[in-house]
């Protein structure tokens, strides 16, 4: 049997005081009633606050602050592929391997990432350093193949021009 | 009205509505898995394609509007050609496991496979496999079987307003589930078995049992709440296996709440009786028919020879049917006894001369739907008439005002325009105070006697917006509700709900407990119904009876006052039990009991709170020697020499108990009458309240039902001021005392309980022990033994 009130403990406090500031920001953009609209710029905000991943009870905070069930922040936070729901490294690398990549060779790409990183895609080194992670277009097949490190895009890769790129990064 | 073509033929369609719906009311076939007509649309599934003139590709049919002069073709090529593709895409990930599938026979991915498909698959690579989730007790999942129709997941956020379920990943790692383990908590969850057009979600309890095609179907009607719901009752071999709905626009729509589908599961229950039984001395002895009947008829003649005629009494479950009623009525009659009741948990019957002639809902149950305003006085109504709840939830969510006086803060799940929470004496005030606004709003004078009361009642902003809001609405209703009939000021909450209906102009009625309330009031099972008038049930439970005839009962659980229950029947000299189960507890006081068929097994009629009668055959065979109770009763009857008992057929007494009941005016509201103020007392008062999977001696027993979190009713619910000053937290166990009684729960601390009171929920194995749901009550912590 159930009463109103008995409900699990609020989890608001997980969102930080400069995400929760940012987070208004985007609810500003939306009418009044349609605070949901922001969910997806909360997920980005609150994972790079947690270092580049999303656990459930962050999920469940931005579901509580934006008034919406949890359950549709699942939804959200697991159909687009720049949430992550287990920790990631320091540095995520994002390759492309959909069409105009792969006709330009993505598969060296990925072949020379998971041999110089000893990993292999949709995994962490044990250092923490890099995940190495498949991704689908990302409207950059001009320069194709490429991959996205942070927020930053890096096209026309070679296996020379990786491991350069990689070098820089600490 | 639009003008339309499809397959040539010319149809008249509705403004707005879709090809699909078009087509469908025309009787021309369009496949489909997502469309649902109780749902939104989502046109996620694509089956639906059809050919439009004009149109460049094939459209969906449920989502594409009909206009004016459209042509649309289902079994073209080019419509053909784009259901057998959107077929074959289906399949890539459906696993080819019909043969073990319960589903399999009624599956609508295999019936629309094998009209719209192709016979041989050209798909060659692996399928996926998906994780199955735990749903609880009800639902069976086998999700790699799912194909992303959401009608599930419509269904929780659109009609269960459960928002639990979803559609996590994307493309093909999209899974249907609740992300994180959790069981669906809504008591509307299984008609999502319904829903489901493939296998992924399926019925439990019925899991590999059998085959639709070896099940027939018959028409039933719900026993446990006062809508009627209408059943489609599957058997084999007479063998209850499964319950469905049937559609009734009017009652229950196309939905079935998880009580009336699964409590079938009780009928196989250990404790069913199969043979009447008598006691000799301290042993019981299975006996015929013709021995028990004359063992009953012979004590009840013999009690009334020794403590005379008003020695006897009658107690009957509020689920028993109208012919039952009837009989037992008669039969107390004919013995020169009105000692007959069926408002078992009642325990004010000061104005009982006020009661309706029967507890109607006022209006029709799908005119809930339409209110603008509804208050609900003591009403779950959400877990007591499930589908009730659906129907106000649709209103609430259209912008109605839904609003409640409870002696606890209930959960809803829809927006609750006001809760006005008080501790049961103090819920007098509360709607005193509304109708105090209202009296204010219309300008007029308090009715007899009010006025002087009215003068220390405050009216505080909560009371004001519902007087307006009922004031307000086109069309309003008062309710009393299941969980107000039991408190020990029923009869003051009754007067003001009436008044403040009067004064709003609003509808009034009731949602009382039990299938048959209003059929058992209209069939005369009442002490005032018909000469001799009699003692009402608490009297006859108080001051105690010689001979009792119980029908469909287990008192230490359907009684206001257990403990008064089972003193009255330690005390009586001879009990006869009309009863479907047999249970130590009954042979410590019967002295006779009588197996008679249950749910299913029974033939009669319901009367639902729209006043629907709603007779039903007996679908599936009753165990051993147990009979239909209206048989019973009739040659018992014979046995007692009474007139007019004469019966072949349970039609003759469903006529006879409508021709007592005469032409009825159907109206709930009544005129009004001072009542009695309780007067505020200090001690510590229980709420008993009265939990869905509790009502009834086959609920009780039906154990997927007992497995859900609805069911937990072993805990003692403290407000914070409570706890705090009785010094227990939350999770600690406390013992609850009644009277002599003690038991000890697990205490829950929640802001929703009131000051001052525990909820104690009524008819659970603790209740059992101890005494009015309703009423004082002492709570202490109870010193965990220090484990050595
Ligand atoms: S589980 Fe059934 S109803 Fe739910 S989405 Fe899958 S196929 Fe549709
Ligand atoms: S295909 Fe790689 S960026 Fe578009
Ligand atoms: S029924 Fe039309 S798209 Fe599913």
């Amino acid at each position: 049997m159930m009463l109103h009130r008995h409900r699990g403990e609020s989890k608001l406090h997980l969102i930080e005081e400069a995400s929760r500031q940012e987070i208004d920001r985007w609810i500003a953009k939306y009418p009044a009633d349609r605070r949901q609209a922001a969910v997806m710029a909360a997920l980005r905000i609150v994972q790079d606050q947690n270092g580049g991943w999303l656990t459930t009870d962050l999920m469940d905070a931005v579901a509580e602050y934006l008034e919406m069930p949890p359950i549709e922040v699942y939804e959200v936070a697991t159909f687009y592929s720049m949430y992550e729901l287990e920790p990631v490294g320091r540095h995520k690398i994002c390759v492309c391997t959909n069409i105009s990549c792969m006709l330009c060779g993505s598969e060296e790409v990925v072949a020379h990432l998971e041999k110089r990183l000893g990993i292999r895609l949709g995994e962490t080194t044990p250092d923490g350093r890099f995940t190495l992670k498949e991704v689908e277009c990302l409207g950059a097949c001009v320069e194709a193949p490429m991959f996205q490190i942070g927020n930053t895009y890096y096209g026309n890769l070679t296996p020379e021009r990786i491991d350069e790129i990689l070098d820089a990064l600490d | 009205m639009v003008n339309i073509e499809i397959n040539g033929i010319r149809i008249q369609a509705r403004e707005g509505s879709m090809v699909i719906e078009a087509a469908d009311e025309a009787g021309i076939v369009i496949p489909r898995f997502c469309y649902h007509r109780k749902l939104s649309i989502a046109a996620n599934c694509r089956m639906c394609l059809v050919e439009v003139e004009k149109a460049p590709k094939p459209l969906p049919a449920c989502a594409t509007p009909v206009t004016e002069g459209m042509r649309v073709f289902t079994r073209s090529a080019k419509a053909l050609e784009a259901q057998r593709a959107t077929m074959e895409f289906l399949l890539i990930n459906h696993p080819l496991d019909c043969p073990i599938c319960d589903q399999g026979g009624e599956c609508d991915l295999q019936d629309i496979a094998m009209g719209f498909g192709e016979s041989e698959s050209r798909y060659r690579e692996p399928k996926r496999v998906v994780p199955d989730k735990n749903l609880g007790p009800l639902i069976a999942t086998d999700m790699t079987r799912c194909i992303h129709c959401t009608r599930c997941v419509r269904f929780g956020r659109e009609i269960a307003g459960v928002p639990e379920l979803g559609a996590t990943g994307r493309g093909e790692h999209t899974t249907i589930g609740t992300y994180v383990e959790k069981v669906v908590s809504s008591e509307l969850s299984g008609n999502v078995i319904d829903l489901c057009p493939v296998g992924a979600l399926t019925s439990k309890p019925y899991r590999y049992t059998g085959r639709p095609w070896e099940n027939r179907s018959h028409p039933g009607v719900s026993p446990h709440d006062c809508l009627g719901s209408n059943l489609d009752v599957q058997t084999r071999r007479g063998r209850v296996m499964r319950v469905l709905p049937r559609d009734n626009e009017a009652v229950n729509e196309c939905w079935l709440s998880d009580r009336d589908r699964f409590s079938y599961t009780a009928l196989a229950h250990g404790e069913r009786l199969h043979r009447p039984l008598i006691r000799q001395g301290d042993a019981w002895r299975e006996v015929e028919w013709q021995t028990a009947l004359e063992y009953a008829a012979e004590g009840l003649r013999r009690v009334r020879a020794a403590a005379g005629a008003d020695g006897l009494g009658a107690l009957i479950s509020p689920s028993a049917t109208v012919e039952e009623g009837y009989l037992a009525q008669r039969l107390l009659r004919g013995l020169g006894s009105g000692n007959v009741d069926f408002r078992l948990r009642r325990q004010d019957f000061a104005q009982e001369e006020a009661d309706p002639r029967a507890p109607w809902l006022g209006c029709a149950i799908a005119d809930l739907e339409d209110m603008d305003a509804v208050l609900l006085v003591g009403s779950h109504v959400r877990k007591d008439q499930p589908l009730a709840g659906l129907r106000l939830r649709r209103a609430a969510l259209r912008g109605a005002r839904v609003m409640f006086l409870n002696p606890a803060e209930f959960d809803f799940n829809f927006p609750v325009a006001e809760h006005l929470v008080a501790a049961p004496a103090a819920m007098v005030d509360e709607l005193a105070a509304v109708a105090k606004a209202l009296l204010e709003i219309e300008g007029t004078h308090p009715p007899e006697g009010l006025a002087a009361r009215l003068e220390n009642v405050e009216v505080h902003d909560r009371h004001l917006a519902v007087a307006r809001h009922l004031h307000a609405a086109q069309q309003a209703h008062v309710i009393v509700g299941t969980q107000a009939f039991g408190q020990a000021e029923f009869s003051a909450l009754r007067a003001l709900a009436n008044l403040v209906a009067h004064l709003a102009g609003a509808g009034f009625g009731y949602l009382p407990e039990g299938a048959n309330a209003v059929g058992l009031s209209l069939a005369g099972a009442l002490p005032r119904a018909a000469e001799p008038a009699g003692r009402h049930a608490g009297d006859m439970t108080g001051q105690g009876l010689r001979g009792v005839l119980l029908l469909g009962v287990e008192p230490e659980y359907d009684f206001a006052d257990p403990a008064a229950a089972r003193r009255m029947l330690d005390e009586a000299d001879f009990v006869v039990a009309l009863t479907a189960f047999a249970t130590d507890e009954m042979k410590r006081w019967a002295d006779v009991l009588l197996p008679v068929a249950a749910f299913a097994e029974n033939e009669g009629t319901f009367v639902n709170v729209q006043n629907d009668w709603q007779g039903f055959a007996a679908a599936a065979e009753a165990p051993g020697e147990a009979r239909p109770a209206w048989k019973v009763l009739r040659v018992l009857g014979n046995f007692l020499n009474l007139e007019g008992f004469d019966y072949m057929q349970v039609d003759e007494v469903r006529e006879a108990a409508r021709a007592f009941a005469g032409e009825v005016e159907v109206k709930a509201a009544t005129a009004w009458a001072m009542p009695r103020w309780p007067a505020p007392g200090e001690a510590l008062q229980r709420i008993g309240y009265l939990p869905l999977y509790h009502v009834d001696p086959l609920v009780r027993r039906a154990a997927p039902l007992q497995g859900t979190p609805d069911a937990r009713a072993d805990i003692a619910w403290l407000g914070e001021a409570a706890a705090a000053a009785l010094g227990v937290a939350d999770g600690a166990r406390v013992a609850v005392r009644q009277g002599g009684a003690e038991v000890v729960m697990e205490a829950r601390v929640d802001a929703a309980v009131p000051d001052r009171c525990v909820l104690v929920a009524a008819a659970t194995p603790q209740a059992a022990r101890l005494g009015p749901a309703w009423g004082p009550v002492e709570v202490s912590a109870v010193k965990e033994a220090v484990a050595s």
